[in-house]
């Protein structure tokens, strides 16, 4: 049996899927939002801002798999002697950083929706199943939303990047092994 | 027939015939009241536009709709997505080419009372120097001495090359492209 240290108790497979999947999808459509705004009015914006909002929907409910998840199955607590080291403040920015992030899961991409909406575009999902308006057109509503989508979205990447930098920090700097707990494949 | 009644038939005749005179006097189009809008499918989503400007010279008998005319213009400038970049678009050569063709027309060459207020209107349809027959159902509804004019047709946006280049691509932007309208009409005779 090898040291806690060295070798904490890992997540579960489904919840390591569910964690790398949307890492990547996140990143990936965060990155299309971002690229797709620039674009000229073409065939290739409308598309890539039909792709955004069924990714976003597909994340939404992927996001509400995770969290029911999550609520049904207690993660692996942090080994003790970590536990014990780590200060007040960052125990409270572990704990913080990860309710805000799912808090974001489904903010941003309800915003999203809801921008959509009031702007007149619904969402047909995948080109052919239509998804409920939940707040009606009205285009100075649509303008209301709008930079609350961008803002989270925005928040949402900030906090990743402090999510990615704490897990290198433990990596590279405290060498305790903690990222073994979500690294995919068998150890 | 004696010369008497001879001639009070011919006065009958003639009244009746002013009387028809007052009938087929033209109808009023009440733009202000009325509105013609357009859905379009862009990647399966319904997206709705209207036309701002249009104005119709009707002659309508609903007791004769076979002798009717009725001719519509439309101002393709006027059209609006209701999004600024995308009505920037719009008046471009690729969509409605406005400084070319800068009114879409209809010509009516038939119309066929089918009862209970609905009538069947064919004629001649004009976009951007393409022209169609189209056979549009409209139903009469009245309140008073107002008239509305309500129906629903469908076109093809390629007919009228209405979208070109790369926004032919009907898996983009569909082909079919329904037009819905409600014309406010004043001075129509009694259904």
């Amino acid at each position: 049996m090898s040291s806690p240290n060295t070798s904490p108790e890992r997540y579960g497979l489904t919840a390591i899927v569910l964690h790398w999947l949307l890492a990547i999808a996140l990143i990936g459509l965060f990155a299309v939002g971002v690229y797709m705004t620039g674009l000229p009015f073409s065939p290739q914006r409308l598309k890539l801002y039909n792709w955004h909002k069924w990714a976003g929907v597909t994340i939404l409910a992927l996001s509400l798999l995770r969290l029911l998840w999550r609520l049904t199955h207690q993660p692996p607590a942090l080994p003790p002697a970590m536990a014990q080291a780590m200060p007040r403040w960052q125990h409270w920015a572990h704990h913080g950083t990860h309710h805000a992030l799912y808090g974001l899961f489904f903010a941003v991409p309800l915003l999203g929706w809801a921008y959509s909406s009031a702007a007149g575009f619904s969402i047909v999902l995948f080109g052919v199943l239509p998804l409920p308006d939940f707040v009606a057109t009205d285009k100075a509503l649509a303008e209301t939303i709008k930079p609350w989508h961008e803002v989270s979205a925005y928040v949402m990447a900030g906090l990743v990047l402090l999510h990615v930098a704490a897990a290198l920090k433990h990596q590279l700097i405290d060498r305790d092994g903690l990222i073994g707990r979500m690294w995919p494949g068998r150890r | 027939m004696n010369l008497r009644q001879f001639t009070v038939s011919l006065l009958l005749a003639a009244a009746s015939l002013g009387g028809s005179g007052v009938v087929l006097a033209q109808q009023k189009l009440v733009p202000a009241q009325s509105e013609i809008v357009f859905v379009s499918k862009q990647m399966g989503v319904p997206v709705e536009g209207r036309f701002k400007r249009f104005d119709a010279q009707i002659s309508f008998n609903p007791a004769k709709p076979d002798t009717s005319k009725i001719a519509f213009t439309v101002d393709t400038g006027s059209a609006t997505l209701g999004v600024p970049e995308t009505d920037a678009e719009l008046p471009k050569p690729i969509w409605f080419n406005v400084p070319k063709f800068p009114q879409a027309t209809f010509q009516s060459s038939g119309v066929k009372g089918l009862g209970a207020g609905k009538f069947e209107v064919a004629g001649k349809l004009s976009i951007k120097g393409f022209s169609r027959d189209v056979v549009v159902p409209v139903t009469l509804t009245q309140n008073g001495a107002a008239t509305t004019a309500t129906g629903t047709f469908s076109l093809k946006r390629l007919a009228f090359k209405i979208g070109e280049n790369e926004w032919s691509d009907t898996s983009m932007v569909a082909d079919d492209v329904q037009v819905k309208f409600k014309l406010a009409l004043t001075g129509v005779g009694k259904l």
